[in-house]
C-alpha cells in the first residue's frame, strides 16, 4: 500500500462521512426534545408516536405490499431477460432488450415516473384499464424499473456459472425446460434472492416514481415521509429511520454470513 | 434399455405441472386480494393465455424460445419503451382544461377538414426561456461537480478496500453497501438535521467556539453537492472497487522493479488501468444526478435550479402536462448521449475479457 | 490385455473391409463465422473401440466431439450412429453420453443423485434409478461416498463420479473430453488402466479427446491425429508411430529427425536420396516418386546408432560431435552436431555395462539403416 498514512485517513474520513448522518438519526430518535438537534434527554416517546400514527402505518403496509409484489414480478422478468440475453445467442430484438434492461439503471426517475403516468392515463382512455392510479400502477411501475437491477445481478451470475453443468444435464436426457428448473435455477438461486431483496429495497425506497403513478388511497411510505419532511424536521421520522436501519443491519449481516457459507458449496 | 429409445411424452411430468399450477393459482389469489378486480382478472387472463400456449407448444412441438424471449420483451416494451412514445406525443400537444389535460394531435371539423394541432411550440418555448435553459445547464454543472467530488472521495476509498487483505476487505465492502440498503430519503433527511441553522454542524462549531454566527448551509448549492455526493457515493465506489480488485499486483511490482516511484506507478499504471471503472462509476453518478429531484427539493434553495425539480413543479404545480413532457424529452436527449457512451465503453470492456 | 476375444481391441474390425462402422462421420465441416474449426472430416469408428482424437489446442477435436454429443450442429456433412442420421436430434435424445473436462457435477445434488439423474430422466422409478446408481458407484469404487456432495470429494473422486454418471445410462457411445487432464501424473497412469478395464468390461464404444500423446498411445485401439480442423492420419498406435504418413504426424508423436532431400535416379531395390544434412543416403524404394521430387525422410532417434569409428557395414553414415547428452537411467539421449551444424537426436538403450560410454564433445559416427527411414511426401 503506497503512502501508509494517506489512504487509511481518507478511508476513515469517507466512512465517517457515510455514517455520521445515519448515527445522528439514531441518536436523535431517542431525544426527548422536539428540536431534533438539541439534546433534551433520553426518551422513546417518538417510537410511541410513530406506532400510533395511523397514516404512517397504513403507508408502511401499502409499501410492503407493493414491495413484495413488485420485487416478485421484477425477479421473474429480470431473470428471464438475463437468461435470454446470456444463453440464447443472437436473436431478433436482442439489442432492444439489452437497451431496455440497462437503461433504467441510469435513467433519471422523473422521466420514468412521468412517462409511465402518461402511459397509464392513455391506457385508461383507450382500454379502460388501469382504472385510475393506485396500487396496481405503482406495482407495475416498480416492477418495471427494478427488473433491470435483477437482470444485472442475474446476468453476472449466469455468466460466471459453469455452462457445462447445463450441457451435462441435457446430455443425460433433460429437455431445455427441465435443465432450467433442475440445474440453472438452483445454481443461480442466491443471486436471485439478492436480486429480489434489491428490488424490494428499491421499491420500498422509491419516492419520485411512486409520486407520479400513485393515486388516492395508495400513498406509499416515502410519499408520507416526504410530505412530513418538507415542512421541517420531525422526530418520529428519526424513529422510523432507526427501526429501518436496525432491520437492514441485521439482515445484511445474516445475508453476509449465509453468502460466505454458500460460496463454498456451489460452483 | 437406453433412454434415447424411450418415447418423448407430450407434456411435462405430472408433479411439475401440479406444482406450477399451484404456484400460479397462488399468484392469482394474491393478486385478487391485493389488486383491484379488473387488474386481477387481466393478470389471470394473461397467465391463462401463457399456460395455454405452453401446453399447446408441448403437443405441437413449437419452439419455446420465442415464448421465453417474449415475456421480458413485451413487459419492458410496453411499460418502459412505449411510455417514451406517449411522452413524445404529448409533448406535441397544448395544455387544455380537460381530462386528460392535453389536446389531441389533430381535429376534423364538420366539413371533414383536418387541422393539425400538434406542434413543437412547447420546445420553442422551453428553449427560448432563460429559466429552462439555465435549469438544464445548471443541472449538468451541478451533476458534473458532484461527480468530480464523488470521484475524489470515492477513488481512495475504493483503492484502500481493494488493497486490503481479506477479512477486512469484505467487512469494509459491507460497510460501504449497508447505507445503500437503508432508505435514501431518510439519509437525505438526516442531512437536513446536520446543515440547518440549528443543526448538528452549526451547534458543534459554535460550541467549539470556531464560529459565532451559524453558517448558512441549508438551501444552497453547497448542500445539494453534499447531498448528491453522499447519496451516490456507493455507486462510485463499487464499480471502482470491482475494477481495482482485479488489478494484478504483479504489474505494480514490475513497475517498481523498473524504477518507478509509488507516485509514478500510481499515475502511469494504476490510473490508466482503472479507467473503465472510473467511467462506469462516474456515469452511474452523473447521469441520474442530472435529473435528481429529492435532493434539490429538500436541501436546495429557490435559486438551486435543477431540471428534475423544474419538471416536477411544471407537472404537479402548474399542471402543464405537455410542457412537462417536452422538458422530459429534452432531458432524455441530454441523458441518452452519456448513456450510449457508457454502454459502448462497457461493451468494449466485455469484449476485451 | 484381457482374455475376452470378442472386444474390438482384439478383433480389430477396422481391418476387415466388410465390417460396418458403428459411428460414421461423413464430410463434416463446422464453421464459426470466418473461422473453420472442422474442415471436411470423414471418419469411421467401429463398435467397441476406444478411439482417441489426438491433437494440440485449437485443432478442432473438441468441436468434433461436441458435434457428436449434439452441442454443435455441423455446418455441412452428416453424422450417423448405428445407421441413424443424428441431424436435428438434440443432445438429450442422442444415444451418446459425455464425460466433461470439468466433470460438471451438479453441485447442489449428492453423488448418488448425480449418477441417478440420467436414469430419472429416462423415466425410471426412484428406487430403480438409485439402485442402478449404487451399482455404478460400486464399479468406480465410490459406494461409500453416495450421500456426499461434489465439493466434499477430491479431484480423482469427482472424476470417477463423472464417469459413473456418464455410464449409468449404458449409452451406445461414451464421449470423453480430456478425461485425465486435471489429474496428477501417478493418478493419471492408474486411471488410464481403469478406463481400459471398464471399457472392455462394458463393451461401450469410447471416443476420447486428448492432447497427451502418451495417453492416446496407452488407451487407444486407434488414434486419429488432428490438426487445424483436419484429420491427418488414423491408425493403430503402432502404425501411427512407426509409419506416419506426414511430417506433422511424425513430429507430433514421439520425437523424430526429419531430413529434407531430393529423389535420385531410379533403382530396383533401393532409392537414392540427396539430402542437405546427410549427403547422399540410401532409403527403401517407394513407388510413385519422380526423380528430383522433394521428399522428407523421418528417422526415430532410437533407430539410429552411434559409434566412435565408422562402422564398415553401415550404408548411411555421417560424422558429428556430441553436443549434448542426457542420461535417463534406462537410456541415454544424445544431440549430435553434424558438419553443417544440423543437430540430430539419437537415443541408445543403456544395456549391460558400458566401460567407456560415449560422452560430450566426442567425435562420433551416426549410422542409419535404410529400412528405418520413413519416406514422407507431405
Amino acid at each position: 500500500m503506497r503512502r501508509g498514512w494517506f489512504l487509511p485517513i481518507v478511508a476513515t474520513f469517507g466512512f465517517c462521512f457515510l455514517y455520521a448522518p445515519i448515527v445522528s438519526l439514531v441518536i436523535f430518535s431517542f431525544n426527548e426534545s422536539r428540536l431534533v438537534t438539541v439534546w433534551g434527554g433520553f426518551s422513546t416517546r417518538w417510537y410511541g408516536e410513530l406506532l400510533a400514527d395511523g397514516q404512517m402505518l397504513a403507508a408502511a403496509w401499502i409499501s410492503l405490499k407493493v414491495g413484495v409484489l413488485a420485487a416478485s414480478i421484477a425477479t421473474v422478468i429480470g431473470t428471464l431477460a438475463a437468461f435470454v440475453l446470456t444463453r440464447f445467442g443472437k436473436f431478433r430484438g436482442k439489442l432492444l432488450l439489452t437497451g431496455m434492461v440497462t437503461a433504467p439503471l441510469v435513467m433519471p426517475e422523473v422521466i420514468i415516473g412521468l412517462s409511465l403516468l402518461l402511459l397509464f392515463v392513455a391506457m385508461e382512455l383507450v382500454l379502460g384499464w388501469p382504472a385510475g392510479r393506485g396500487l396496481t400502477t405503482v406495482v407495475i411501475a416498480h416492477a418495471t424499473f427494478t427488473s433491470a437491477y435483477v437482470a444485472v445481478i442475474a446476468q453476472s451470475r449466469l455468466r460466471d456459472m459453469d455452462e457445462s453443468l447445463e450441457e451435462a444435464a441435457r446430455d443425460l436426457g433433460a429437455g431445455p425446460v427441465r435443465v432450467f428448473f433442475d440445474i440453472t435455477l438452483p445454481v443461480i438461486a442466491p443471486a436471485l434472492v439478492s436480486g429480489w431483496l434489491l428490488a424490494f429495497t428499491l421499491s420500498l425506497d422509491d419516492l419520485v416514481i411512486a409520486s407520479f403513478v400513485s393515486g388516492p388511497g395508495a400513498s406509499t411510505l416515502p410519499m408520507v415521509i416526504f410530505s412530513k419532511v418538507r415542512l421541517g424536521v420531525s422526530p418520529d421520522v428519526n424513529a422510523l429511520a432507526t427501526i429501518i436501519i436496525v432491520i437492514v443491519a441485521v439482515a445484511v449481516t445474516i445475508a453476509g454470513l449465509l453468502l460466505m457459507r454458500q460460496s463454498k458449496k456451489t460452483g | 434399455m437406453s433412454g434415447a429409445d424411450a418415447p418423448r411424452r407430450a407434456g411435462l411430468p405430472l408433479r411439475m405441472l401440479a406444482l406450477g399450477l399451484a404456484g400460479l393459482g397462488g399468484a392469482v389469489a394474491v393478486s385478487f386480494l391485493t389488486l383491484n378486480a379488473t387488474s386481477a382478472l387481466l393478470l389471470s387472463a394473461l397467465i391463462g393465455a401463457g399456460l395455454l400456449y405452453f401446453l399447446l407448444s408441448r403437443f405441437m412441438g413449437w419452439s419455446d424460445r420465442w415464448m421465453v424471449i417474449a415475456v421480458p420483451l413485451l413487459w419492458l416494451g410496453i411499460f418502459f419503451l412505449v411510455p417514451f412514445f406517449v411522452l413524445g406525443r404529448i409533448s406535441l400537444s397544448e395544455t387544455m382544461i380537460a381530462r386528460p389535460p392535453y389536446s389531441p394531435l389533430w381535429e376534423t371539423d364538420a366539413q371533414g377538414n383536418v387541422e393539425i394541432i400538434a406542434s413543437l411550440q412547447n420546445y420553442w418555448f422551453i428553449l427560448g426561456d432563460a429559466l429552462y435553459r439555465n435549469a438544464y445547464l445548471s443541472s449538468i454543472k451541478i451533476a458534473a461537480i458532484s461527480t468530480v467530488f464523488a470521484l475524489l472521495l470515492g477513488y481512495p476509498i475504493a483503492y484502500y478496500i481493494a488493497r486490503s487483505p481479506e477479512p477486512r476487505r469484505s467487512f469494509l465492502l459491507l460497510l460501504v453497501v449497508l447505507p445503500f440498503w437503508t432508505s435514501f430519503l431518510l439519509r437525505v433527511y438526516a442531512w437536513i438535521g446536520f446543515l440547518r441553522r440549528e443543526g448538528v454542524i452549526n451547534n458543534t462549531l459554535m460550541w467549539l467556539g470556531v464560529i459565532d454566527e451559524p453558517l448558512v448551509m441549508m438551501q444552497t448549492d453547497f448542500a445539494v453537492y453534499i447531498g448528491i455526493v453522499y447519496t451516490y457515493l456507493p455507486f462510485m465506489i463499487l464499480p471502482l472497487y470491482a475494477n481495482l480488485v482485479k488489478l494484478d499486483g504483479a504489474l505494480l511490482e514490475a513497475a517498481s522493479d523498473l524504477g518507478a516511484t509509488p507516485m509514478v506507478t500510481f499515475f502511469t499504471v494504476t490510473v490508466p488501468l482503472s479507467l473503465p471503472g472510473v467511467i462506469a462509476g462516474s456515469m452511474l453518478v452523473f447521469i441520474p444526478a442530472i435529473g435528481e429531484y429529492v435532493i434539490p427539493a429538500l436541501l436546495g434553495g429557490p435559486d438551486t435550479l435543477m431540471i428534475g425539480r423544474t419538471l416536477w413543479d411544471e407537472f404537479f404545480s402548474a399542471r402543464d402536462w405537455p410542457v412537462a413532457s417536452a422538458v422530459a424529452i429534452i432531458m432524455l436527449i441530454l441523458v441518452v448521449i452519456p448513456m450510449m457512451w457508457l454502454q459502448s465503453v462497457q461493451n468494449r470492456q466485455e469484449e476485451g475479457q | 490385455m484381457t482374455s475376452n476375444p470378442a472386444i474390438a481391441a482384439n478383433t480389430r474390425p477396422w481391418r476387415d473391409p466388410a465390417a460396418k462402422p458403428f459411428i460414421s462421420i461423413q464430410n463434416v465441416t463446422k464453421r464459426f463465422g470466418d473461422f473453420t474449426a472442422v474442415n471436411d472430416v470423414s471418419l469411421d469408428i467401429y463398435r467397441g473401440e476406444l478411439f482417441c482424437l489426438l491433437g494440440g489446442s485449437g485443432c478442432g477435436k473438441s468441436t468434433l466431439l461436441r458435434m457428436l454429443a449434439g452441442f454443435e450442429t455441423p455446418t455441412e456433412g452428416k453424422i450417423l450412429i448405428d445407421g441413424v442420421d443424428l441431424a436435428g436430434t438434440p443432445p438429450d435424445r442422442r444415444p451418446t453420453n459425455m464425460m466433461f473436462q470439468s466433470y460438471a457435477l451438479f453441485p447442489h445434488m449428492s453423488v448418488e443423485k448425480n449418477v441417478a439423474y440420467g436414469l430419472l430422466r429416462e423415466g425410471k422409478s426412484k428406487t430403480e434409478a438409485y439402485a442402478h446408481a449404487a451399482e455404478m458407484l460400486k464399479l468406480v469404487k465410490l459406494e461409500k461416498f453416495a450421500r456426499r456432495k461434489p465439493h466434499q470429494l477430491s479431484g480423482g473422486q469427482r472424476q470417477r463420479v463423472a464417469l459413473a454418471r456418464a455410464l449409468a445410462k449404458q449409452p451406445k457411445v461414451l464421449l470423453l473430453d480430456e478425461p485425465l487432464g486435471a489429474l496428477d501424473k501417478k493418478l493419471r497412469e492408474e486411471t488410464q488402466f481403469e478406463l481400459i478395464r471398464i471399457q472392455e468390461t462394458l463393451g461401450v464404444t469410447f471416443i476420447v479427446v486428448t492432447h497427451d500423446q502418451d495417453e492416446a498411445m496407452t488407451l487407444a485401439t486407434r488414434i486419429g491425429v488432428m490438426t487445424e480442423g483436419v484429420i491427418e492420419q488414423v491408425g493403430e498406435p503402432r502404425e501411427i508411430y512407426e509409419t506416419p504418413k506426414s511430417r506433422f504426424v511424425a513430429d507430433f508423436i514421439g520425437s523424430v529427425n526429419l531430413f529434407e532431400g531430393r529423389v535420385g535416379p531410379a533403382a530396383p531395390d533401393l532409392m537414392r536420396v540427396e539430402t542437405e544434412d546427410l549427403g547422399p543416403v540410401v532409403a527403401p524404394p517407394v513407388a510413385g516418386l519422380t526423380q528430383g521430387q522433394t521428399i522428407w525422410l523421418a528417422m526415430r532417434p532410437e533407430r539410429a546408432w552411434l559409434t566412435r569409428e565408422r562402422p564398415p557395414e553401415s550404408v548411411n553414415c555421417v560424422p558429428g560431435v556430441v553436443q549434448d547428452m542426457g542420461y535417463v537411467g534406462h537410456m541415454s539421449s544424445y544431440m549430435v552436431k553434424l558438419a553443417n551444424g544440423r543437430l540430430v537426436r539419437v537415443t541408445q538403450a543403456n544395456e549391460g555395462r558400458r566401460d567407456n560410454p560415449i560422452s560430450w564433445d566426442e567425435h562420433v559416427h551416426v549410422s542409419f539403416e535404410p529400412a528405418d527411414f520413413r519416406v514422407l511426401t507431405e
